[in-house]
């Protein structure tokens, strides 16, 4: 099964409002905002009989940021793996619009992928670790350099490009990581947890960056995170998750317009979102005690 | 040495530097000194220990004989540990690509190596062409480091890489190639750096034993034939030869490792001042 082609992209700004206590009180997508992504009853059991996940679902609509807020160990790195296609869902399904595709394996997605820790191999110089996917994807070797050259631009990366990733710091080895997944231009983009090792000042240039990346690119992300405030700060909807198993357990629409900054870090506005959120975060983890 | 305010870390170091380079030359020649004493004090004869300086001139005197024993052991070492290479690496592989091959040959690799080769020589001797068994020997006790460690190597690659290679759609030679052998690459030369040193520890083994049957041109039978005409000058001479093997072939693969690691692996990045 598939969607059609995503209809108009729905602004962030435009996302209603939606007050938080339970999904049921989640205010239907418009009609123009078709999920590129979808996953339904999707249930995930470990081999060692932990149930990851049950009942999950979850519409991700285009050029959304949206960010899955919970505890660790509900299952929102799972999620990920699901979408990106590296597990297999015990029940339910998982399904793509079409530019959401990969163009030799329908069945799978095109994604880019962000990892906990920046996962760059030691042995080879940034720009060739940019490189990678285009290579692996079979994308001519000149062509496929210049691309991962336009990608380490964009996160400002130029002059380290002959480095090795011994030679950087943390921030810039996440945004080796980050050129790496942008470099394919995929749809979706899936991080994972990608900055919860970094300082906070680190943190806070990465998140800036991140964003200016999306605001440009406009692709859909998908963003893990146990932080509430930076779950706040990046999406234009949050999906707060329930523990063991890991079900939605609201969903709260961040309507502040974007571009965001510092100042809006400290707004009252961002302070209401926070509150929100984290109290549903408390009762999230209340329901399953 | 400087005397600059800024330096003093630097001066330390500089004579951590020498210390490690004067201080075991300082021993070497104490024990020198000291052998050599022993033996003139004590008059000891030649035919049972003789001194340093009959060594030296032994290894000048003999030199034709002795330098062309030392290429043929040298030989031996170089070809078994370049086999054990191609063959450890090779295993190593297939044992990562089927856990089939693996479960089945794995053990007779750990019996290989844990018998004894001063008790497998002999029979080498008796089935195969006297150098063909001298580099069977070498290769036997060279090749399982390496299989052992480019094994572990191959079986510790990062797993969100792993992860990363399936989600580009990488074919299983692709993942070898790009992602399992670059990982493994500290590992195995690691094992290499280990099996340069046993590779020339078979060839000797062989050739002592294969000297015993009276064949052979290796410095380890130079040893053996030196031993039966009382020459123990001779016997120093070729044993300090050896030595010196070892210690070269061991600097030499250091080199190698460091060469191809210094770029990007802790192991070879000198730490920070």
């Amino acid at each position: 099964m598939g969607f059609a082609i995503a209809q108009p992209i729905l602004q962030p700004h435009e996302c209603p409002l939606t007050d938080i206590s339970s999904r049921t009180s989640l205010t239907p997508p418009t009609a123009a905002s078709t999920p590129v992504i979808a996953l339904q009853g999707v249930a995930k059991r470990f081999a060692n009989g932990t149930l990851a996940l049950d009942q999950l679902d979850v519409a991700i609509r285009n050029g959304e940021f949206v960010s899955l807020l919970g505890p660790s160990g509900c299952g929102k790195s799972t999620v990920l793996r699901l979408i990106a296609g590296l597990a297999e869902s015990t029940r339910g399904t998982i399904s793509w619009s079409g530019a959401h595709r990969k163009k030799h394996r329908p069945d799978k997605p095109k994604v880019g992928f962000v990892f906990q820790e920046p996962t760059l191999m030691p042995w080879a110089t940034v720009l060739r670790n940019v490189t990678l996917p285009l290579e692996l994807e079979g994308v001519e070797r000149r062509l496929a350099a210049q691309r991962a050259a336009e990608a380490l631009e964009r996160v400002g990366l130029t002059s380290f490009r002959d480095a090795y990733p011994r030679e950087l710091s943390g921030g810039m080895k996440m945004r080796v990581s980050i050129a790496r997944a942008l470099v394919t231009d995929p749809p979706l983009l899936l991080m994972d947890e990608p900055f919860s090792a970094l300082d906070e000042i680190t943190r806070f240039k990465l998140n800036n960056d991140l964003l200016e990346l999306w605001r440009a690119a406009r692709h859909t992300v998908i963003f893990v995170t146990h932080s509430v405030f930076e779950s706040v700060y990046l999406s234009s909807r949050i999906i707060v998750m329930t523990p063991r198993p890991g079900r939605v357990f609201a969903e709260i629409a961040v309507d502040a317009p974007y571009p965001r900054d510092e100042s809006f870090r400290t707004s009252a506005e961002y302070a209401r979102h926070c509150r929100i959120a984290s109290q549903a975060l408390s009762r999230a983890m209340a329901s399953t005690l | 040495m400087s005397s600059t305010a800024s330096s003093p870390v630097a001066t330390r170091d500089l004579r951590i530097e020498l210390s490690r380079i004067v201080l075991p030359i300082v021993t070497l020649a104490l024990g020198v000194v000291a052998w050599d004493l022993v033996v003139r004090i004590k008059d000891i004869p030649p035919f049972i220990l003789p001194g340093p300086g009959l060594v030296a001139k032994t290894v000048i005197s003999d030199w034709p004989l002795l330098s062309d024993s030392l290429l043929v052991t040298l030989a031996t070492t170089f070809y078994g540990l370049a086999l054990a290479l191609v063959g450890g690496v090779g295993l190593a592989i297939l044992f990562n690509q089927s856990r089939l091959i693996e479960h089945s040959l794995y053990p007779y690799a750990v019996i290989l190596q844990v018998t004894p080769v001063v008790a497998v020589a002999p029979l080498l001797l008796i089935y195969l062409p006297q150098p063909a068994a001298v580099l069977t020997c070498a290769w036997i006790v060279a090749f399982f480091p390496i299989l052992a460690n480019t094994t572990l190597g191959l079986n510790s690659v990062d797993r969100n890489l792993v992860d990363l290679f399936k989600i580009y759609g990488a074919s299983r030679i692709k993942v070898l190639l790009r992602l399992k052998l670059p990982a493994a690459l500290p590992h195995m030369l690691g094992g290499l750096r280990i099996a340069g040193g046993l590779s020339l520890v078979g060839a000797v083994v062989a050739e002592i034993a294969a000297g015993s049957a009276g064949a052979g041109s290796g410095l380890a039978y130079r040893i053996a034939e030196s031993a039966y005409r009382l020459n123990i000058a001779r016997m120093f001479a070729a044993l300090m030869l050896l030595s010196i093997a070892g210690i070269a072939i061991f600097l030499a693969l250091s080199l190698v490792s460091h060469l191809l690691l210094r770029r990007w692996h802790e192991s070879a990045i000198a730490s920070e001042p």
